[in-house]
Order: C-alpha cells, then structure tokens, then sequence
C-alpha cells in the first residue's frame, strides 16, 4: 500500500535524484520527481524523453539518477517504457525474474506533439506504466520555442510577441482529455504548490501500478523561471498563481469520475499570474485587450467545463 | 552429430522467420505490419495466442515505436525480435543507431522492399543499404532455409558477450518473404534450446544495481564512446564464425561469410548479395559449358564487411562485376560497389570493376540477362550498367 | 571528471554510467551569486524549503530542523521567498560591493 502522509514530515527522506545536476537555478522539474520518486512505491526505472531533465541529470560521465534510467530518443518515451514494462512482464513470467515499476517521464515537448503518438499507443495498448508531462509550456531545452502545451498568447521564441501577431495565437491542447478519451484507470493534474495534493495522486498511481490496472497519466505545470521569464524566485508562487486564477485546475480522472480536487471558489484576476511573467507582459498592454479577453474566457470556459463534468457520475 | 530432431516441411520466407523466432523461444515481439513483412508478425501473434509461445506481443503504432519498445525491453534483458521492410526501416532510422550504441542484442527480420517514391512493395537491397552504417550486424539470406537459420543463429551471435550488437537477417521481398521452398526446421523450441539457452543479458536494468543508460555525451567523451563502439564491432568476426561453425555443426547445414561458386580459376567474377544469386550461378553453369570462365560470389555475411575473405577471392580475377539491387543517387558507385572497391584498393594489381544496377522494385533477373551483362562490358569504357532497363 | 576514466577503451561499454548518483562530485554552489542564511531561531521545521528546493540544498536534520548544503546550493531564492515565518535571507555571496 502506497505511504499516506497527513503532514509534511511523514515524507520519507531518501532521495532517488541528488544533486550536482545541470538544471537552472529554481528549476520546477526536480521538486516534482523528488517527491514522485518517493511516493512511488517499490523498485522502478524512469524512462525520460530528450529534453531539459534528461539533458541536464546524465551529462556523461555524471548521473543525478540513483535509480535504472534510460534515455532513447525525444518522441518514445512512451514506447520505450512499453518495451521495458513487456520484458518485465515475461521475464517475471518466464523466468521469474524480480518485477518494478516503469515510470515514463517527458516535457510537453515529447508528450504533445512529437511524443503524442506513442503515448497514445502505449494508453491503448494499456501497459502497466506511468507518463509524467513535466509541462512548462514550450520546448524550454532547445530555446523556448512554442509548443502544443503553450497557453494562448505566451511570448515563446517561434510565437514571439510581434506587432502584428503577439504571441500564440492558439489555445493549449487539452491533453488531460486526449489521456481520458484512452478509458485509463488514473489521469490527474498536479502542482508544486500543492505538495499533499500532488502526493495523495502519486499515492494512487504508486497503488494502480502496484496492481497492474493499467497505464496512469499525470499533467504537471511545471514553472520555468527561464523560459517563463521571471526570477529564479518565483517558481512556487507561480505554480501557486496558476491554480489560484483557474489557470491551471488541479483535477483527477478517477477510473471516469472527474473531481476537482483544489477548489477555487474566488479565482485571483488573471493579471496576477500573468504579471509576474516575461512572457505575458505584453497581454497587460491596451493594444491586446482582446486577446487577454480571450485567454480570460478559455480559463472561465475551461473552469466551467470541468465543474459541469464533474457533477457526472463518469465520463467513461 | 548434426541435430536429429528437425522435420521437412514447406514455408514462405515470412513463416520461417516467425518460426525461427518462435523456435529462439523470443521474449518479447514489437512489430509494426508491412508488406511483404506482414506474414512475420502475424504467425508469432498466431503462436502467442495460441499459447505456443510465451512472449509478449507488442502491436505497436508505429516502426519507430517498435524499435524503440524493442530497445526498452532489450535494455531490461528479454530476447527481442523485430521485423520491417523499406519505409517501415526508414521511419525507424534514428533508433537503429541507438540501437547499436546502447549495444541491444535485437534481431530483425527485414524483407528487402524498394524505398518510395514510387511506392513499390517488390524486391530492392534500399533498405538494408540504408542500416549498413549503423552498427548492426547483417545476414542476406539466399533462401527460405537460410532465413531460417540465420535467424536462430543470429539471436546467438547477437547475444554473445564478445558481440551484443543487433542483427538483420535479410530475405527478399516476394522471392523470398512470399515464396514456398522446403525447408528444414527443428521439432520445436526445446530442441533449439540445446544450440541457444534463454539470454544471459550484460548490464540490464536492475533495481538492485542502477545504472543510466542512454546520457548526453559532449565534445569531452563523444568521441571516446564512439571509438570504443566502432572497435568493438571490428572485432566481432571471430566470434561470429565460432557461432556459425557451432551451428554448422547443430544444423548440418554449412554457413559461413561469403559462398564462393566456380572462383578459383575465374577471369570474371561476380559479386552478389540476396536470393538472385542462384540466378548468376546457374548463368555461370551454362556460361562454363562455352567455355567462358565466370564465378561467383555471394555474400552471406554483409556487415561487418568481410573484406579479407572478398579480397582474397576477388584478387586474382581480371574483372569484378559487382551486382547491386539499389541505387545509391549522387554517389560514384552504389553501395555494395563501393565496399568491394574499397576493398579491392590496396591491392598492387587490381581488377577491372563493373557496377550492375539490377532488379529494382521487384525487376526479374533470367540468366539471360547474366550473358548480356558479358556482351556489353565487352566496351572497356563500360563502368556501370542497369541492368534490364527498357530506353 | 578525475574519478572517471578518459582513454575509450577503459570506458564501460555502450556509453552507462555505472556509478548512480555520482553528479555528487558536481560542485553546483559555485554558480551562486546570492546565499540563503537561515534564522533557526524563527524556522518551525514546516520543511517546505526542503520539499521546494529544486537541488536537494536543504539538509533535512533527524528533528526536522534545516540547514544549507552550500556545496550544490544555486541561490535561486525559492525557499527565502516561500518560508512562511522569513527565517530564510538571501545575502550577497562574498559579502557584496561594500
């Protein structure tokens, strides 16, 4: 049974990433696979997509991973962590060997678009693994260059804020929905900001994976202080923004049952969290009033969404 | 004292890959359909079902996906078989690198298929010429029988501590993949199992001893890594030919690098790879009955290019003509050309060299054709020539 | 880098890195310009620093109370900012222009 903590104390203390690693001052990756890595009960192995924590925790010849780690290309994680969850099925079978966890670990880079289709493969397939979308909203590794994951109207090196097209002009993908529409057992959001909330559902997916119900999915915001454009400070509080201003609901898909899980009764203006970030600033000038209208009716819609579906008893 | 328990029977190409990786008792199967591949991967699902066959079938949604599954579960030790053919290898190019650096043991069943465009699903070497720089090691199969084989052979040389680099067995598309040949196969997965016990992996993953698998190497280590990778399948030849001689034996059937035929006292020698080489040597028996003194060479083992063995036999021969079926666009000669004048460079007299661009997207070779290859390199100033080409 | 063999054919094979953990010898506190000085006497042990810090930073002490690992810290300031008592100041490294 996966370890319940009613305080901040119970979480255990040995950790299966150290330090020494190349991630930039206030980094919002490593906070979240801390945690994760010791929520998840048990032997496992992190099969991570290219990008910013691969790239930054095994800079041969150093490793910041105490735990089996591999890396195969950008878009496979997902298909990599099915290979390896396929072995440690016969092997266990076959030849009785010791089985562990296969944990899938990819930012929206690898996850939304170039990963898409083997993630979605390997969700339909339905293997016995986790996905982890570190999110910070663009491919921060190469140059902060936009992706599916961008919020609409985010500055990002290919969505620059230009005089005629300021930032992106596209909504975020909705992935959390592309995992549910596979029927997986467990699909959550989660947050840095909220350390117990974000616990209590690695708990869950430590107990599904424990059980072999199938593949779990989690979305996790991940603050960026480069790519998002602020101090190195700032990386709580603006996880902590973007659940406050409904910007980013912190919500489960429990085997079909949609539960908001933070609710947020009076959200904080938007402005809030978008004031704090270089790659909004130009949303607070009056020339883009209409698309900082736009971004504010997305949030509400996609508030509104989420509360209507989860008066239904299930989605599936 | 050759195995005793094997069975006549007949299959295609296709149904004796599937058995032999059946009868290799394969771990874990991530393959992608298509034509001419398909039947691979549709008789191990029939095996797995059935329950003949403890493996886990990975239907994946793509070729890239299916050798990135197949890396996955060979890093974590399973004995891994894959197949493709032509787009289906090319969707996957970035990962056979990986493949071979991360030294998996994975072996592919590849039905050579033309590259697109045209689409085409017949008969071209594109494909294996397209793996030939990647690190893994290849077997062209002349026969159904030799598919087979090679393959339950290839999962031992692959597997060998002094090998672990993936291997493609190479069957021709249609010819071979879709063509009944009688063949020999072994009674069942027992009766292998005495040439190939179950993998004994190196380093594989294991919770109890983590290691990182796959890092970012920059201009400090790169090279070093590389190097040693390029070594190492330097020197894989001695340890391939153990295997082949021990299989040899198990088998009863001979196998080695290269099939000399009619070489020893040849002018003119063909050099060939794949299936149509039975074609060229039945040229050669009614060419030899003129008086016309011809051989052949057919190449068994590709990669690593046995390059002592072809020198060996080439070098006394006044004329080498060497048989591709792929073009290599831009290049001074296609692929297998290029290896054999490699080759060939350092000797102090070194034969006259003929490309043969031949058999494209299926094209049929006759030994007809072998005859008018002759007339027309009777111009010196011939150095290459397609072969059957209609303007 | 010293611990690790740099001619290729001492290398372990296929690029591993076998040794789990050794980014320790990484010393990433020399890329601070600011360190964080925490007053024990106003920390309560909520530990947030500690779960918060993106390079494990914090040394988490057997009674829950904390202390800087000046070794791998990056001064990127989160645990200052986010102690819910202040306990935690960031200061200029080297004592800053007097």
């Amino acid at each position: 049974m996966a370890i319940k903590i009613r305080r901040l104390s119970d979480i255990p203390r040995e950790e299966y990433i150290v330090s020494g690693h190349a991630l930039c001052p206030g980094c919002g990756i490593t906070p979240m696979i801390r945690l994760m890595l010791k929520a998840i009960e048990g032997p496992k192995v992190v099969v991570n997509a290219t990008g910013c924590l691969e790239v930054c925790t095994t800079l041969y010849p150093h490793t910041s991973w105490k735990i089996p780690w591999v890396h195969n290309a950008f878009e496979n994680a997902a298909a990599t962590a099915a290979g390896i969850e396929a072995a440690v099925k016969v092997l266990s079978r076959k030849r009785g060997w010791k089985k562990y966890k296969v944990i899938a670990i990819g930012g929206d880079g690898g996850t939304y678009d170039i990963g898409l289709q083997a993630l979605s493969g390997a969700l339909e397939r339905w293997h016995n693994f986790m996905y982890i979308c570190y999110d910070n909203e663009a491919y921060m590794n190469t140059g902060i260059q936009r992706s599916g994951g961008t919020p609409m109207g985010a500055a990002t090196t290919t969505s620059p804020a230009g005089r005629v097209i300021p930032g992106k002009p596209q909504p975020k993908k909705d992935l959390v929905a592309i995992a549910a529409a596979h029927r997986i057992p467990y699909v959550a959001t989660i947050n840095i900001a909220y350390p117990t909330d974000m616990w209590n559902k690695f708990a869950k997916a430590s107990d599904i994976l424990e059980n072999e119900e199938g593949p779990v999915f989690m979305l996790y915001l991940t603050p960026c202080p480069t790519g998002w454009r602020m101090d190195s400070s700032m990386t709580i509080e603006a996880a902590r923004l973007a659940v406050q201003t409904r910007m980013f609901p912190l919500y489960e898909i429990d085997h079909g049952k949609l539960r908001i899980t933070v609710r947020v009764a009076k959200p904080k203006p938007l402005e809030e969290y978008l004031k704090i970030q270089g790659r909004f600033k130009h949303l607070l000038l009056p020339e883009n009033k209409e698309l900082l209208e736009s971004l504010k009716k997305w949030v509400e819609d996609n508030w509104r969404r989420l509360e209507r579906l989860s008066q239904l008893e299930s989605l599936y | 004292m050759s195995c005793e328990k094997q069975v006549r029977t007949g299959l295609t190409g296709d149904e004796a890959v599937a058995y032999a990786a059946f009868h290799a008792d394969v771990d874990v199967i991530a393959a992608y359909p298509i034509t001419p591949q398909t039947v691979m991967v549709e008789r191990l699902s029939e095996f797995v079902h059935n329950g003949e066959l403890d493996a886990e079938f990975v239907p994946v949604e793509s070729e890239h996906s299916a050798l990135s599954a197949s890396v996955g579960a060979s890093l974590a030790g399973a004995r891994v078989f894959t197949a493709t053919a032509s787009q289906g290898l090319a969707l996957m190019y970035e990962i056979l690198y990986i493949a071979s650096a991360l030294r998996t043991p994975i072996v592919m069943g590849l039905a050579n298929r033309a590259f697109s465009a045209p689409i085409n699903i017949h008969c071209s070497h594109d494909d294996a010429y397209a793996a030939r720089d990647a690190g893994w090691i290849q077997f062209f199969a002349e026969t159904v029988q030799e598919a087979y084989d090679l393959v339950i052979a290839g999962f031992k040389i692959a597997e060998d501590k002094n090998v672990l680099f993936p291997l493609i067995v190479n069957l021709d598309a249609f010819i071979l993949s879709h063509s009944i040949e009688p063949l020999y196969i072994y009674e069942g997965k027992e009766v292998v199992r005495e040439f190939l016990p179950p993998r004994e992996p190196v380093n594989p993953i294991d919770p109890d001893n983590p290691m990182t698998y796959g890092p970012l190497a920059l201009q400090n280590y790169y090279m070093e890594i590389k190097k040693q990778q390029y070594e190492a399948f330097k020197s894989i030849n001695p340890h391939i030919k153990k295997v082949l001689e021990e299989y040899s034996e198990f088998s009863g059937r001979r196998y080695d690098f290269i099939k000399k035929y009619h070489v020893d006292d040849a002018d003119i020698i063909f050099v060939i790879l794949g299936s149509a080489a039975g074609t060229v040597r039945e040229a050669v028996n009614r060419l030899r009955k003129e008086g016309v003194k011809v051989g052949v060479l057919s190449l068994t083992l590709y990669r690593p290019f046995p390059a002592n063995e072809v020198r060996e036999v080439l070098r006394n021969a006044n004329t080498v003509i060497v048989m591709d079926r792929s073009c290599s666009i831009g290049s001074p000669g296609a692929q297998l050309y290029l290896d054999v004048a490699t080759t060939l460079y350092s000797l102090p007299d070194r034969p006259r060299l003929v490309n043969i661009i031949y058999g494209l997207g299926g094209r049929d070779m006759f030994p007809d054709d072998i005859k008018k290859v002759l007339e027309v390199i009777k111009d010196p100033k011939v150095t290459e020539y397609w072969l059957g080409v209609r303007g | 880098m010293s611990s690790w063999p740099s001619k290729w054919m001492d290398l372990p094979m296929a690029g591993i890195i076998n040794k789990p953990g050794n980014s320790l010898e990484v010393k990433t506190g020399t890329w601070r310009a600011l360190r964080p000085v925490i007053n024990h006497e106003k920390c309560t042990k909520c530990l947030l620093c500690w779960i918060y810090c993106p390079d494990n930073a914090i040394i988490r002490h057997e009674d829950n109370s904390v202390d800087i690992n000046y070794d791998y810290c990056k001064g990127c300031g989160i645990c200052a900012r986010e102690c819910p008592v202040k306990a935690i100041e960031m200061v200029e490294e080297g004592g800053g222009m007097e």
